[in-house]
């Protein structure tokens, strides 16, 4: 604290805040029109850690939001509740409500399966099935049983390569193993493959963080391109990365969402004094 | 450098350059490391010595079972006594005297020979087994009635060893089996080219038998491949089955704890134990036949499973989560994660698991002598419940035989059974390569 108070005047291009930086409420709006998923009340505890504490968040159609903050501030955990990928982690528990289009997600009722078919999830290390490239994208089509024939199953790798800006360099080799690829390759290969079974939501978890900026520049302009058909919610913590994909910004602290507003207007004008802290290099 | 930072910054203590240090014990690092390598490649060329000395050792004892001494008899079968009506009935020619035939030969070749010791010795020097296999040639071939023709007959497992130069003959008399009569007679015959030695196919051919000459490994061959199939058919499926479900589908409580506790327990249970439950409950309570490969193998079973499902364990373990949260993320039930995914991964390092149970199952004695199948047992077994002895086994009760022949025998069934596990690993490895490639 003391070396944040000093290192302060150093940025004047920044505006000073107006929010105290032990101010816990969420700033900013955080709802949408016709959201398609929201959470309300959310707090996710891992045994005695309570690692996301009451997040209310809207995910709006086709837009991108960004999450950021230091490490360990709970944007994994927040991301992997949104397709209940922390049912499967031990000890880990999940309360608040969730939706998508309207229904609560962590209904008894519900069958994960479904909801994973339609919120998809792009993970931080590229992980391709040890299997072949065409096998890796077909898999999920297959055992939702999206395509009825050969042909369409066909179709469907072939777009989802192209859609993930894969077609060109590996259509010559579908057959080769998917591991075999390079890093960036294999992200987008991951990427095609969870496009491939055609969800409304796509989660990504620092999907740039093990590539190249190469690599990188080439998976946020297909980031862009998505969000034409896509909802993506996407957690990085590059904010330069933030700032080019993403239409709104939220920002966690320790298990709070400190601050949610336009990417523009969060990346300009901070209300919160530990947003300020973080975008301009004082913390994380 | 060093200087510069401690000129500037006078209240860090001045730290010796670290290329000094490390010049300074560089050699004591490489020495260590050289000891740590010639360590290792000291103990490998004493383990390779070992199987060495061992290898050699076997061989040379074994090697003499695969062959065996014949001598060769001229027959001659005469009508009168074996065919008299000339009507070449079976069961006629059957009932003939052939014994007597091959020892009135026998007489007529030495006549000298006259007191009863001396034609028992003249009579102990083919196999008690020739009488039988004249028969079964007379059989087989009736136009040999009425003519003369020679067979070789196996010599008696003690000639065998004179033959193959295993008995001194510097010895006194009284302290060897062979009398000197006998060598005198088997040296006539070798001179008269009478005696030979070739490749021994009744060591293949035929089961167990008193007469070392007449003993093969087959009947002990066939039970170890009837029991080892019965154990492989179920401890596999059951011991992945129950992997997979321990590993990948059964709640995290405290039965899932006790019972993996109990496997890990069971692993250790020394297998004597597992062959008086065998007894108990395969034999005594559901009353399944003793002696018998599927009995033997389902006791090797329940010695073998606790290995297959610690080792699948292990692999699904070792599987990357990454891979699990690939699946589960694109929508996959846990059954489809873990058919299309997880198992092929885990697959080679279960059959790895499966190989070694496998391997232990075979050199398996103690639980079946528990449930019989350490019987004396001459029939070769064609099925899962004809009595049956297995390799190790007749390797113990052939160890435990007095008759020198039967020290070579024993070693000979040892080579057999290493080949056997050889065969199998062979075939192990060949499937996991498979399995691997088409990743
Ligand atoms: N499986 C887990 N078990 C226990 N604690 C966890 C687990 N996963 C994450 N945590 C804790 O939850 C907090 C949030 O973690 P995470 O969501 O991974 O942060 P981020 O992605 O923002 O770096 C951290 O303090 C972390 O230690
Ligand atoms: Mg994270």
């Amino acid at each position: 604290m003391e070396n944040n108070q000093q290192a302060a005047p150093a940025s004047p291009s920044i505006p000073s805040s107006q929010i105290p930086r032990d101010h816990r409420e969420t700033v900013g709006d955080y709802t949408v029109e016709s959201p398609r998923m929201s959470a309300r009340d959310v707090n996710v505890h891992y045994g005695d850690k309570h690692a996301i504490k009451g997040v209310n968040l809207d995910l709006g159609r086709n837009e991108v939001l960004a999450m950021i903050g230091p490490s360990g501030c709970g944007k994994s955990t927040f991301l992997r509740c949104l397709n209940r990928m922390n049912d499967t982690v031990k000890d880990c528990k999940v309360t608040g409500d969730i939706t998508l289009d309207n229904k609560n997600i962590y209904d008894k009722k519900l069958d994960v399966v479904e909801l994973r078919a339609q919120v998809g999830m792009v993970f931080q290390k590229p992980n391709p099935f040890p299997k072949s490239i065409y096998e890796n994208v077909a898999w999920g089509a297959r055992i939702h049983g999206l395509a009825n024939t050969n042909a369409e199953l066909d179709e469907i790798v072939e777009t989802s390569l192209q859609k993930a800006g894969l077609w060109n360099e590996v259509k010559d080799r579908l057959d080769a193993q998917g591991t075999g690829l390079s890093g960036g390759q294999q992200q987008r290969l991951c990427i095609a493959r969870t496009i491939a079974i055609n969800p409304e939501v796509i989660l990504m978890d620092e999907p740039c963080s093990a590539l190249d900026p190469i690599a990188t520049a080439i998976v946020e302009d297909l980031i862009d391109e998505l969000r034409e058909q896509f909802t993506i919610a996407i957690v990085t913590h590059s904010m330069h990365q933030a700032a080019r994909v993403s239409q709104r910004t939220a920002y966690f602290h320790l298990g709070d969402l400190i601050e949610i507003g336009a990417t523009n207007d969060i990346f300009t004008r901070p209300r919160h004094e530990l947003t300020e802290d973080y975008i301009s290099g004082r913390f994380g | 450098m060093t200087e510069d930072n401690s000129t500037l910054s006078p209240n860090i203590p001045k730290r010796p350059r670290t290329i000094d240090v490390v010049r300074k014990n560089i050699n004591k690092r490489n020495a260590a490391e050289r000891r740590f390598q010639l360590y290792g490649k000291v103990a490998i060329a004493l383990a390779i010595s070992f199987v060495f000395i061992l290898f050699f050792d076997i061989i040379n004892k074994g090697k003499g079972a695969f062959v065996q001494s014949y001598i060769a008899l001229d027959i001659y079968l005469d009508e009168q006594q074996i065919d008299p009506d000339g009507t070449r009935d079976p069961a006629v020619i059957a009932d003939a005297n052939y014994f007597g035939i091959i020892r009135s030969n026998l007489r007529e070749m030495f006549p000298e020979v006259s007191s009863r010791q001396e034609r028992r010795n003249l009579y102990s020097l083919v196999s008690s087994g020739a009488s039988y296999q004249l028969a079964d040639l007379v059989r087989e071939h009736p136009e040999y009635i009425g003519n003369t023709f020679r067979l070789w007959v196996p010599a008696d497992d003690d000639i065998d060893m004179l033959i193959k130069g295993y008995i001194d003959r510097n010895i006194p008399e009284d302290d060897r089996r062979i009398k000197d009569n006998q060598i005198a007679w088997i040296d006539k015959l070798n001179e008269e080219g009478r005696v030979k030695t070739q490749f021994n196919t009744t060591f293949f051919t035929a089961g167990d038998s008193r007469d070392a000459e007449l003993a093969g490994i087959l009947g002990a061959l066939s039970g170890s491949f009837f029991t080892l199939i019965v154990t492989l058919l179920l401890s596999f499926p059951i011991g992945v089955a129950a992997a997979i479900y321990l590993e990948e589908f059964a709640p995290q409580n405290r039965l899932t704890d006790i019972i993996e506790v109990n496997i890990n327990n069971l692993a250790a249970v020394p297998s004597i134990v597992f062959g008086l439950l065998g007894l108990a409950v395969f034999i005594n309570f559901f009353a399944l036949p003793r002696s018998a490969p599927l009995v033997g193998g389902l006791v090797l079973t329940l010695m073998t499973l606790p290995t297959i499902i610690i080792s699948s364990r292990a692999a699904l373990k070792s599987v990357p989560p990454a891979i699990r949260e690939a699946a589960i993320g694109l929508g996959a039930s846990k059954m489809q994660m873990v058919f299309n995914h997880v198992l092929p991964l885990a697959l080679p390092g279960m059959l790895t698991g499966t190989i070694i149970g496998m391997a232990q199952a075979l050199g398996e004695t103690a639980p079946l002598l528990m449930i019989g199948m350490v019987a004396f047992i001459v029939d070769v077994p064609s099925s899962f419940t004809d009595p049956s002895t297995v390799l190790p086994v007749q390797i113990f009760l052939w160890a435990d035989s007095p008759e020198r022949a039967f020290v070579e025998k024993t070693s000979g069934a040892i080579m057999v059974l290493l080949a056997f596990l050889i065969t199998m690993n062979a075939v192990a490895v060949f499937i996991r390569k498979k399995l691997e490639r088409r990743w």
